[in-house]
């Protein structure tokens, strides 16, 4: 019904601030404070770069499963991507050490590597997802099962390893940072900031939110509807890259069973921040903040010993429910 | 006789709002009562109370005299009463025969009962004069079939009170005759029907009595006999309307839309036309013609070959966004499902279409809201708040939002696809008054409608579409409906079905 006065020019308007959006927060505020009640090493500095540093490749991977997601879409070979992404970018930077020596040369060059792999896996994807039209959960479900088989294939079944030398010269990659602040942390607060920014502020957040709302309203409102759904995906997989760039130092290997769950992990996180699962509407804050959340479960878990870490998942399983179900009551009475 | 269904005094409130005011409705057995108002009048408010969808906040509900209360809408249908809504509540991929029975299917035994459930389905449909195969599936049906379905569907559950929220809608004239005929035959077997409609011809045709409701209060109640329409919709708008269309303006010379040889495979084939600035050209044409995808071929919607030139400079094919940068926009007839986002709010419906305007990087929040201050004044969008969402505005106000929208792209061509389908009398008038405005303005508009006399009433030319190709061009006194209506039926085949 629309018995209503028309509202005067120069209202201000009204800001809502809806409890139900602020529930992810008050869940990370809540572990944070049980963490430091259980262990007085949870807040440690030690503890709090483990745990972010940890958090940043599900992280960084999520802020892109955010956009996806709020487009209507959704990409499960993500865990795959990023063990063959790994994979290429080991065997390119060992292949490469003979022309480029051990240096700052092969690494960056192996960056490159790890962006275009991702660029290219993302692009497949939203190829076949927006040009060739076919379901986005049917793509990925294929490409991941090709990822993680080309990956095993690459490694015949075993391990493929960074040179040694090239290992240790990579290692700081994920061990150092500036101040005291890892450099995982600080790409995944970068790309997390970007995000948040791009999904609020830009077009293109604004055609994702409404291409996943609704399709055809976008097509007739001159969205490029196309572009923009491959766009998700492409950046989705060069952010797989990046958070490979961040992960291989961290071993200097990959396997068949590198980031196995991982795509389960970062949909976990970007729901239980808040996003719409059928697309519509997305939040990069809050899939930060559920990446956070779903890491610092683990973390109280191993820190504290009244619960099995082994039941880890059986508990961020029961937050994901909660989380849309708390998250579902937002519906008014008209 | 008494009434089987009444509401006396019912009121009902959404938080601290109360939207209905002491409502008083009856219904008796063998009458079509219908119930006419502005949209936000509280005309669906009213028909969710009797169906049971909703609960009055105060007043008494009467069932055969007696206070009732339904917990709910399947209460109600216990009592037979059944609503069929606008939006039909079909499940599109079951057969006509598996919706009539959901939920109470036939068994014999633990199976189904196939043959019970066909047959008694087939009898329902023909008793509608009806004869689809009860096997085919609602989403290969027809609309006025699927109507059909429904209706079929309230007769299997015994209805006493149909509740019809403007069936006709979405029919044609033809469809609506059938359909007004099977109401006159549901009348005859003794069930009482609440009608509404914004089509108060029908209302004329159909009804027995008549009650206004405006801005959610009782108006009056009375026997349709000798209730013209213009009385009806004084009653409906309270106040004395003038004439229901402007003055046309007068179109100027130069060319500024040029479409030769527009084919949309399977859909249109070779249209032709011209558009000068400042015009107000009309297309008519039965539902089918290939307007809507002429017109999608054009601004790029829809697969299409030939050419599309404005001013002089072909435009590129297949690309929404090159028609609007050329100051070509196309509204589309269906605002719910293509033209606004029913879930997101009033300001990122309103700038989607032109969002590069409002910054290429970043958007300017301060500039959207200035803009959906203009608009709300410009074009009299009626909002609870500016935080609310497009879905919970009324038809009217969606699509003066819809308006709001394609203007702020700052077209030199808008074309307008049914223009004032599922709007109240008061905002046509003021659509109506807009389109004319924009054209005194030198930009050129397309109307294209089904509603033959806003077709005639609006345009200085009319083109009359018929199966897939333009089968004529009407100017100035030419443009009557018995005109129009032999073009679109092509000459000669006056008993042609439409294509």
């Amino acid at each position: 019904m629309s018995d209503s006065t028309a509202i005067e020019g120069r209202t201000k308007p009204r800001r809502r601030i809806p409890l139900h959006a602020l529930g992810p927060v008050l869940a990370l505020v809540a572990l944070i404070i049980l963490g430091a009640s259980l262990n007085s090493n949870f807040l440690s500095y030690g503890n709090v770069t483990n745990v972010l540093a940890r958090s940043a490749f599900i992280g960084i991977i999520a802020v892109g499963m955010t956009f996806v997601i709020t487009a209507g879409g959704i990409d499960l070979s993500v865990g795959s991507m990023a063990a063959f992404v790994a994979g290429v970018m080991i065997l390119a930077m060992n292949a490469m050490i003979p022309t480029l020596g051990v240096g700052v040369p092969l690494v960056l060059a192996g960056m490159v590597v790890a962006l275009l792999a991702g660029f290219g896996a993302g692009l497949i994807n939203g190829f076949l997802i927006s040009k060739v039209g076919i379901e986005a959960f049917i793509v990925t479900l294929g490409s991941m099962g090709i990822y993680r088989s080309l990956t095993t294939w690459l490694a015949d079944g075993g391990t493929l390893s960074l040179n040694f030398e090239a290992r240790s010269f990579y290692r700081p990659v994920y061990y150092d940072g500036i101040l005291g602040v890892a450099w995982p942390i600080i790409v995944f607060a970068v790309v997390a900031i970007l995000g948040e920014l791009a999904m609020r502020k830009t077009p293109f957040g604004r055609h994702c939110a409404a291409l996943g709302a609704n399709e055809q309203v976008a097509k007739y409102s001159a969205v490029n509807v196309d572009r923009v759904r491959m766009a998700t995906y492409v950046l989705l997989g060069m952010l797989v890259g990046l958070a490979t760039i961040m992960y291989v130092p961290r071993l200097g290997s990959a396997s068949g069973s590198t980031g196995v769950l991982w795509e389960l992990e970062a949909i976990a996180a970007v729901i239980i921040g808040g996003t719409v699962l059928k697309g519509g509407y997305g939040r990069v804050w809050g899939t930060v903040v559920g990446v956070l959340i779903l890491s610092l479960i683990d973390n109280i878990l191993n820190l504290a010993s009244i619960v099995s870490p082994y039941l880890n998942g059986a508990i961020q399983g029961v937050i994901v429910i909660l989380a849309v179900v708390l998250q579902r009551e937002s519906k008014p009475a008209d | 006789m008494t009434p089987i269904l009444e509401a006396r005094g019912v009121t009902r409130s959404f938080g601290p709002i109360e939207v209905l005011h002491g409502v008083d409705f009856s219904l008796v057995p063998g009458e079509v009562h219908a119930l006419i108002g502005e949209n936000g009048a509280g005309k669906s408010t009213t028909m969710k109370i009797l169906g049971g969808y909703l609960a009055p906040t105060s007043g008494e509900l009467l069932l055969d005299g007696e206070p009732v209360r339904f917990a709910d809408q399947r209460a109600a249908e216990a009592a037979g009463i059944l609503m069929i809504h606008q939006e039909f509540n079909l499940a599109m991929q079951l057969t006509a025969e598996e919706n009539l029975f959901l939920g109470r299917e036939r068994r014999r035994g633990l199976f189904l009962d196939h043959k019970a459930m066909r047959d008694e389905a087939r009898d329902l449909l023909a008793r509608l004069d009806c004869h689809v195969d009860p096997r085919t599936r609602i989403r290969d049906m027809s609309v006025p079939n699927r109507q059909m379905v429904e209706i079929a569907r309230a007769l299997g559950r015994n209805a006493r009170v149909l509740i019809m929220d403007e069936p006709t809608a979405v029919l044609t004239g033809r469809e609506t005759d059938v359909l007004l005929g099977q109401i006159e035959r549901l009348k005859a077997q003794g069930t009482a029907i609440l009608y509404t409609s914004h089509k108060l011809d029908e209302i004329g045709r159909i009804a027995d009595r008549v009650t206004v409701l405006r801005d959610g209060a009782h108006v009056t109640t009375r026997p349709a006999a000798g209730f013209t329409e213009h009385a009806m919709a004084e009653a409906m708008v309270g106040r004395e309307l003038s004439d229901l269309f402007p003055a046309k303006p007068a179109a100027g010379d130069d060319v500024v839309l040029e479409v030769k040889g527009l084919t949309v495979p399977g859909k249109v084939r070779d249209a032709s036309f011209t558009l000068r600035r400042g015009e107000v050209l009309g297309f008519a044409g039965l539902v089918g013609a290939g307007r809507t995808e002429l017109m999608e071929g054009i601004v790029g919607l829809r697969p299409a070959t030939g050419e599309v030139r404005v001013n002089g400079k072909p435009i590129k094919a297949g690309s929404v966004l090159a028609a609007r940068e050329a100051g070509l926009v196309y509204l589309t007839e269906d605002r719910k499902e293509k033209g606004l986002l029913l879930g997101k709010s009033l300001t990122e419906n309103l700038t989607l279409l032109a969002l590069d305007r409002f910054g290429r990087l970043s958007i300017d929040k301060r500039s959207e809201d200035a803009a959906l201050t203009r608009a709300i004044s410009d074009f009299d969008i009626r909002v609870k708040d500016r935080v609310m969402k497009a879905g919970s505005l009324s038809g009217g106000n969606q699509q003066k939002l819809l308006l709001a929208k394609t203007m702020l792209a700052e077209p030199q061509i808008v074309i307008i696809d049914e223009p004032t389908r599922g709007i109240d009398i008061g905002t046509k008038q003021q659509i109506y008054d807009f389109i004319a405005a924009l054209a005194a303005e030198g930009k050129s508009v397309i109307v294209v409608s089904s509603e033959l006399p806003e077709v005639i009433g609006l345009a200085s030319r009319v083109v009359v579409m018929g199966r897939g190709h333009i089968a004529g061009e009407l100017t100035g006194d030419q443009i009557t409906e018995d005109a129009i209506l032999r073009r679109a039926m092509g000459v000669g085949e006056l008993t042609g079905a439409s294509a």
